[in-house]
């Protein structure tokens, strides 16, 4: 995740005002994160690293990326932190009014879409890449990907941020469908692990949630709470 | 512009065009002042400690050796500034207003939270062409808080935050000596030290240290706390003594007065057409 952009990614066109830019405000593009999101039989698992990234600086080393949208629907962000934070703040908003004029928690597929609605119609001046998972009543646990151009897919296991080019040879090797929920969060958490440890703008902790019928459970793996793998 | 008699407050974008061509035609692009900066903030036992520089530049040159760069925002909420030094005042001004106004409308003090919440809107809405980067550090009913908020409008809930070029110099301070529940005494020292990091080692920072606390009780401003690097006292003269050059040779040449001429002039009166 990346605290400052310096430009929308596609329009990259060179502004006078960038000179009144102090240099240390408008570090490079960095995306850095890792996050994932994993259904099971009761709900989904979201996990994420913790790290921020002004250019080659980590601004905060102990970031919140599981960013609560409904009591029982969270989201994953990877991207611009302020475009991520903007999205969310504007769907939790959303979300909350819909709960009132429904009298019942929106169902993970109308806060995804509108997430998606936002992505997809602000794509040339966003960048933000968010995993939406969460539970309800309907059909239980869901995990839909909303990746950089605004397209939406349901999953059953959805990873994401730079980190994840790592480890998609270990999520086909290793997810099968029907785990119970403690092999879906050692899932979540190797899967991680193995992506922080490679990907250089991703680190720090690991930050899982469990969401199910029962509310949502939060755990946070410090370093050395970590799996050890290959360390050369 | 056209001229109403009007005082306009806010911000002003009457010369974006003319400084687009400009810089399109190839001129340089009017400079501003920038803040090289250290600010900081942390959370302590019973509420915050902000803490900032006093040095404004515009380029290589110091600008204000003593500016203020805690900005008040309500009794119980300060901010630390660093960027554009005229983002900063707009926007720490703007927000003192509409953060007054909240106060009045909802007749409470206003959350931390709520500053931050109209930060990070105002901020992201500009898409970053706000040269400003805050320290928001607050005490309401919920508790003490310190947020740290980037000019695009991300924000991040800390414990202990720096900002602006000197905010490694004043992190490393913080990661070696930060610890939860400390004394206001041990806060106080502790921000020194990080804006005192500052203050040496990052050029963009210097002069003195400005420290704020903010308890249940209210806030207190220390302007400046600490005078961190007193221009010295010259010990020595550095003039030469009378007869310090050595006289190697001397030669007297006398005048002689073969003869003298008085000539009466009158001239004309000087033109001054």
């Amino acid at each position: 995740m990346a605290a400052a952009v310096q430009s929308s990614p596609s329009v990259n066109k060179a502004s006078h005002l960038d000179a009144l830019k102090p240099s240390w405000l408008s570090n490079e593009v960095l995306t850095g994160t890792s996050i994932m999101a994993v259904e099971f039989d009761g709900g989904v698992v979201v996990g994420a690293d913790s790290r921020t990234s002004m250019g080659s600086y980590v601004s905060n080393r102990v970031t919140d990326k599981l960013t609560r949208v409904t009591d029982r629907i969270y989201c994953c962000r990877s991207g611009s932190a302020a475009d991520t934070q903007a999205i969310a703040d504007i769907v939790s908003a959303q979300m909350e009014l819909l709960e009132v004029t429904m009298g019942e928690p929106p169902r993970v597929r109308v806060a995804a879409n509108t997430f998606k609605e936002i992505c997809y119609n602000y794509r040339d001046s966003l960048m933000a890449g968010i995993i939406v998972a969460g539970w309800d009543k309907g059909i239980g646990g869901q995990v839909y990907t909303i990746p950089l151009g605004g397209m939406i897919v349901r999953q059953p296991v959805a990873i994401g941020g730079s980190g994840s080019t790592y480890v998609w040879g270990h999520i086909d090797a290793t997810y099968k469908p029907n785990m119970n929920k403690q092999e879906t969060v050692d899932f979540v958490k190797n899967t991680l692990t193995l992506a922080l440890t490679r990907d250089g703008s991703s680190g720090g902790v690991v930050r899982v949630a469990v969401i199910t019928k029962d509310g949502v459970e939060r755990q946070t793996f410090l370093h050395n709470e970590l799996p050890q793998f290959y360390q050369g | 512009m056209e001229d109403s008699g009007d005082t306009h407050t806010g911000f002003q974008f009457s010369n974006f065009a003319r400084n687009e061509k400009l810089v399109s035609r190839g001129f340089p692009m009017p400079g501003c002042r920038k803040t090289g900066t250290t600010i900081a903030g942390v959370v302590f036992k019973d509420g915050v400690v902000l803490g900032a520089d006093t040095r404004a530049t515009e380029g290589d040159i110091v600008a204000d050796k003593n500016c203020s760069k805690i900005h008040y925002l309500q009794p119980n909420m300060y901010c630390c500034g660093a960027g554009t030094a005229a983002d900063l005042e707009m926007t720490t001004q703007l927000m003192a207003g509409q953060l007054e106004l909240h106060r009045l409308n909802t007749g409470r003090q206003v959350p931390v939270i709520a500053a931050n919440s109209m930060f990070k809107q105002m901020l992201f809405r500009y898409q970053g062409h706000i040269g400003a980067a805050l320290v928001l550090g607050g005490v309401d009913k919920y508790g003490s808080h310190i947020y740290s908020i980037h000019p695009h409008g991300s924000t991040d809930r800390l414990p202990y935050t720096t900002m602006g070029s000197g905010s490694l110099a004043a992190m490393t301070v913080f990661e070696e000596r930060w610890q939860p529940d400390m004394e206001l005494s041990e806060a106080k020292q502790l921000v020194r030290d990080a804006i005192a990091g500052g203050v040496f080692n990052d050029l963009g920072s210097g002069s003195n240290i400005d420290l704020c606390i903010i308890t249940k009780d209210g806030a207190n401003m220390l302007r400046p706390y600490d005078v961190a690097n007193v221009k010295g006292q010259r010990v020595g003269k550095y003039e030469y003594q009378r007869g310090v050059t050595e006289v190697l040779t001397k030669k007297v040449r006398p005048i002689e007065i073969v003869s003298e001429t008085v000539r009466l002039i009158t001239g004309e009166d000087m033109d001054t057409a």
